[in-house]
């Protein structure tokens, strides 16, 4: 047996092309273009899948993934949407959502349980006794929910592309057809977007049984394709709006990211179910579901159907259900008196019974609830909503279509600010306020006529021209006439429930009543407890009616109930479409391969990728720090310090601009020497430090920790678009690299490769000279932040490596070795060095680090001086100082940010610590409340064993100066 | 992703530009009370509305002001601090996009 009709003019399947899958392990055959469902249904398979929460048996519903009724697995993808989703020759599927199978579903006698499972039961069943949830929770989890996730998915690329245009269309129905062509043929470049693997919408299924629509649909098309500049992409959705118009397009091979200078949304509306007992078994489907099968499939939805309707749009249903030789046994019109107009009048004349006033009671259900084999049918009071059940009466039928309206396919309207006013002209919410350059027309827009649509979307694209600014005629369309084609309450309550609302989530009628009663009765509240429009289809074809029931419960108008919050994306979207390649941008110094062949353990400072330690094999890292640190203090170390900030201030007010950038004085700093400089933020925060060199009167050479550089440097520009100094800012962190030699030994190294006089009467500390080191110009600065004895060497950052292999091989004879980041850490711990972010946080001003002697305070201004004067009439509330643990101390050692406790008390905390082998004892930085500031203090910290260690305050440096400095 | 305009580089996607926070005027440091300067450094108008305020064309390093609506994310002009009022040559009026 086949439903498979003859050949239908526009369908998009391929006759000349069988296909064969298997579904649930049985052999099918289909044609190229069906998509599963079709195929399934054509060979009369309707039980395609079990919904989530009873495991109803469940077959189309919308066809066109408004609902997921049927949601399969390839064995590789799942939650396939079979209704849209094209059979492929050799396809084996399953559906997801069942224990056994879809026909003997072990799971679905929780249908027969559901008195037992009332709406938000799980918020409040399973918690006690406490220790059973888990097991609960497991029952819970595997009878619930969807497709199980494929660990071993291969991991599959998806294009991420860019695309401009000046107008897009979402949605390629009549209406975005019309708007295409009318804006290309006035020279934009139109991008025309469907979800749909064809263009035309509605009009391809539409027909009324009359053949018209094919002409006229064909003639749309061709005038489209007549249009160069109109880019037509199909099976392409629009997955929600950003700001300044971009629409992210996803496509089966990827998404587009889409920039357009206007947007003409012409995305339709969805089909609203009627609601009523048992609308949701395998043969009640949508009009336009019905519509779909026949005119695009060639499938006859049933042999002998029952067509219920609140609307006109019913009775076409039943003529093209007619033409494709499926008997019509009814038609059941909600509505009181003579409706559906020529359609009803024909229907008549071919001898169908029209039941005006009268609802479906219920559908009755075949064995297994399998299908369909007759419905209740009785009058029905459309004022009060109820069925008058006194002359109920059986009409034996397999299939039920149904018409009871529409909801617009607003999701991007409303994610772009559209407001929103309900019309009841056309019972439906209809854009009454657009945001600039969006545009509204056809069904969303409130306009049904065909005619008429196709003019709002000329209308709409004039009035996206004269928005562009070009000449354009301006057109207005006449409001809609005649019955609505919505119906305002198309719900059946039953005493028995099993009407369903929202089909991905088994919602009822009643479980929205419980849900008021327990006081959810705001749509918001209400969606999240009963999570109606919370599936996977996101209320396409439940969010209307849930804000009709709660109008009703709530005897509010529909439009005080409003809507919930439409947010991305208008399908889910898979993961694959949405991740990235991982690209995670960070920069590397020109030795970074020297690094990684000599072993480094790397380590993110910034954006920076840096050594940390060079372990040797089997050393472990404390070891490796420890002798990187000692070849420091007893003969010399090299680092990496090429990412340092360097910034360059050149000009006549450089020294200016420094005294009103940074705390110290500038003015008078000789050229060849170096200076402290520290930068407060205007509420007298410390945000960072470096060192400024002066190479000229009006060249000031900046360095300064990596990970604040660009920030810092950004904060320099902006005060000179403030203060328009007579300066120019360089950032030259990227041109030049740094070495720092360090140690005992570096004069000696060092001198052997430079001309420059080292000796320290000429070059002592906080100096900067500029020579020749190694063949490559350098800028030599002696810095004490690792060492007394250092030299930072700043040459080209290219120039880097040359220099460096020269310096290791001089100072191989010398044990020079290489130092990383973890060492330099402990090496400035132990010179008495802080360095901010680290000793310092977002609160710590420079009294508390004591750093007074870096402040001119009777400079004219300075970037947080004001605070200064206030902050320094105040007490302390802490202060950073420096601690030893006892010798040989050998208890569990704290860490940064260990709490520093005195009597129980929190008073501060532990900012650095470690372990100095040179001075054999634990050394540390720490805040503590200003009683405690004294040298020989002691405090205890907390460590996170919970142990409490004894520290005493001494004065920094914990290093003597070394000598040879 | 919205649109902003540098007056320096022209229209450019927010991802190259960085919030630099409100543009507001500093009492004089010299004559101010320390309450109205701890009013100045500490406290912000959460009002939304129109604002002046700070951005940063990062790639170009361009700092500028940009009038902002904070309650409709609305830009209605752009300018180089400074220059506003020295002529409207650098000032962007921005188009409705």
């Amino acid at each position: 047996m086949s439903l498979r009709t003859p050949k239908q003019a526009g369908e998009w399947i391929n006759r000349n092309k069988k296909i064969s899958f298997s579904f649930e392990g049985e052999a099918f055959s289909a044609f190229e273009g069906d998509t599963i469902s079709s195929a399934l249904w054509a060979a009369e398979q309707k039980v395609l899948g079990r919904s989530f929460k009873y495991h109803r048996p469940r077959g189309v519903l919308s066809l066109a993934n408004h609902d997921v009724n049927v949601m399969l697995t390839d064995g590789m993808d799942t939650n396939m949407r079979g209704d849209v989703v094209e059979i492929k020759d050799g396809m084996s599927l399953y559906e997801v959502n069942t224990s056994g199978g879809v026909k003997k579903d072990k799971n679905s006698y929780i249908d027969s349980i559901s008195p037992l499972l009332p709406v938000g039961f799980y918020y409040k069943a399973f918690h006690t006794p406490r220790r059973l949830f888990p097991f609960w929770e497991g029952v819970i989890r595997r009878a619930a929910g969807l497709g199980i996730v494929n660990f071993n998915y291969p991991r599959i690329l998806k294009r991420k592309q860019h695309s401009h245009c000046d107008l897009l269309v979402v949605g390629a129905g009549p209406t975005g057809l019309s708007a295409a062509y009318v804006a290309a043929k006035a020279g934009l470049e139109v991008t025309l977007i469907d979800e749909n693997r064809h263009a035309g919408g509605s009009l391809g299924y539409n027909r009324a049984g009359d053949e018209a629509a094919v002409a006229q649909l064909d003639d749309l098309l061709s005038k489209v394709a007549s249009q160069p500049n109109i880019t037509v992409r199909t099976g392409a959705y629009a997955a929600g709006y950003y700001p300044d118009h971009l629409i992210p397009i996803v496509e089966a091979g990827g998404i587009t990211k889409v920039r357009a200078k206007t947007v003409i949304v012409a995305s339709g509306a969805f089909e609203q179910p009627p609601v009523f007992r048992y609308n949701d078994l395998p043969g009640v489907m949508l009009g336009s579901a019905a519509q779909r099968l026949i005119y695009r499939y060639g499938v006859r939805p049933f042999s002998n159907g029952i067509v219920v309707t609140a609307n006109d749009y019913g009775y076409r249903v039943a003529i093209d259900l007619l033409e494709a030789g499926t008997k019509v046994a009814a038609v059941v019109d909600l509505r009181p008196g003579a409706n559906g107009g020529a359609q009803a009048a024909e229907l008549t004349h071919r001898g169908i019974k029209i039941y005006a006033g009268h609802c479906v009671y219920e559908a009755l259900a075949s064995s297994g609830k399998s299908g369909v084999r007759g419905a209740v049918i009785c009058a029905y009071d459309d004022k009060e909503n109820v069925a008058l059940t006194d002359n109920k009466f059986t009409l034996e039928c397999d299939g039920i279509a149904m018409s009871a309206g529409w909801a617009p396919a607003g999701a991007l309207l409303y994610q772009a600010g559209t407001g929103m006013q309900f019309d009841y002209g056309v019972e439906q919410f209809v854009p009454n306020r657009l945001p600039e350059g969006l545009f509204a027309a056809g069904k969303v827009n409130g306009i049904f006529d065909l005619d008429q649509r196709m003019r709002d979307g000329a209308r709409a694209a004039n009035d996206a021209l004269s928005y562009l600014g070009l000449q354009a005629p301006h057109n207005s369309i006449e409001q809609h006439v005649g019955n609505s084609p919505s119906h305002a309450y198309p719900m059946v309550p039953h005493p028995k429930g099993k009407n369903f609302v929202d089909f991905d989530e088994d919602i009822q009628i009643k479980d929205f009543v419980n849900a008021a009663k327990e006081g959810f009765d705001n749509i918001e509240l209400m969606k999240r407890f009963t999570t109606v429009g919370m599936g996977p289809s996101q209320g396409k074809h439940s969010n209307m009616n849930a804000i009709r029931i709660l109008a009703k419960i709530r005897g509010l108008p529909v439009e005080k109930i409003g809507t919930t919050t439409s947010r991305p994306f208008f399908h889910p979207t898979p993961i694959g479409h949405l991740g990235g390649r991982g690209f995670h941008s960070h920069r590397l110094t020109s030795l970074h391969d020297w690094h990684q062949a000599n072993g480094a353990v790397f380590t993110d400072v910034g954006a920076w990728k840096r050594a940390a330690y060079y372990p040797t094999t089997g050393q472990t890292k404390e070891d490796a720090i420890q002798r990187e640190a000692l070849a420091v203090r007893k003969t010399a170390g090299i680092i990496d310090s090429s990412s340092f900030g360097k910034i360059e201030v050149h000009g006549a007010d450089a020294a200016l601009f420094l005294e009103r950038f940074f705390t110290g004085s500038f003015a008078d700093q000789s050229v060849g020497s170096c200076r402290y400089a520290m930068l407060l933020d205007e509420s007298g925060v410390v945000v960072d430090d470096g060192i400024a060199s002066r190479l000229a009167e009006d060249l000031f050479y900046i360095s300064m920790g990596t990970s604040n550089a660009a920030a810092v440097y950004r904060e320099m520009q902006r005060a000179q678009q403030e203060w328009q100094l007579t300066i120019g800012l360089v950032n030259v962190t990227g041109a030049y690299g740094a070495i720092n030699l360090a140690g005992p030994s570096a004069r000696e190294i060092l001198s052997s490769l430079t001309d420059v006089d080292l000796a320290y009467e000429a070059f002592p500390n906080s100096s900067v000279r500029e020579g020749i080191v190694a063949g490559v110009q350098a800028r030599i600065i002696r810095v004490t932040f690792v060492s007394d004895m250092a030299y930072e060497l700043h040459v080209p950052m290219a120039q880097v490596p040359h220099v460096w292999n020269a310096l290791m091989s001089t100072g191989k004879k010398h044990g020079l070795r290489p130092f990383g980041t973890d060492t330099q850490r402990l090496l400035r711990l132990e010179m008495g060095n802080h360095m901010p972010g680290i000793d310092t946080d977002g609160l710590t001003n420079p009294f508390e680090i004591c750093a007074e002697w870096a402040i001119k305070m009777s400079k004219p201004y300075f970037i947080g001086q004001r605070s200064l004067t206030i902050l320094e009439k105040r007490p302390l509330r802490k202060q950073l100082v420096s601690f030893v643990l006892a010798t040989n101390f050998n208890g569990e050692m704290p860490m940064d940010c260990n709490l520093v406790i005195d009597g129980g008390e929190i008073i501060g905390r532990v900012t650095s610590i470690g372990y100095s082998k040179f001075i054999d004892r634990c050394i540390g930085f720490a805040y503590v409340t200003p009683s405690k500031k004294e040298v020989g203090s002691e405090f205890q910290i907390r460590t996170d064993g919970g142990s409490l260690v004894t520290a005493t305050v001494v004065k920094a440096p914990f290093l003597k100066n070394q000598k040879g400095a | 992703m919205k649109l902003l305009t540098c007056p320096m580089n022209g229209t450019r996607p927010l991802s190259e530009f960085i919030f630099g926070g409100e543009l507001r005027e500093a009492p004089d440091q010299k004559t101010c009370t320390d309450a109205e300067w701890a009013a100045y450094v500490h406290n912000r108008h959460g009002a939304p509305g129109d604002k002046k305020e700070w951005w940063y064309h990062s790639p170009s390093g361009t700092w500028f002001i940009a009038e902002r609506n904070t309650l409709t994310d609305k830009v209605t002009r752009t300018y180089l601090f400074g220059q506003k009022n020295l002529g409207e040559e650098n000032v962007v009026e921005e188009e409705s996009k």
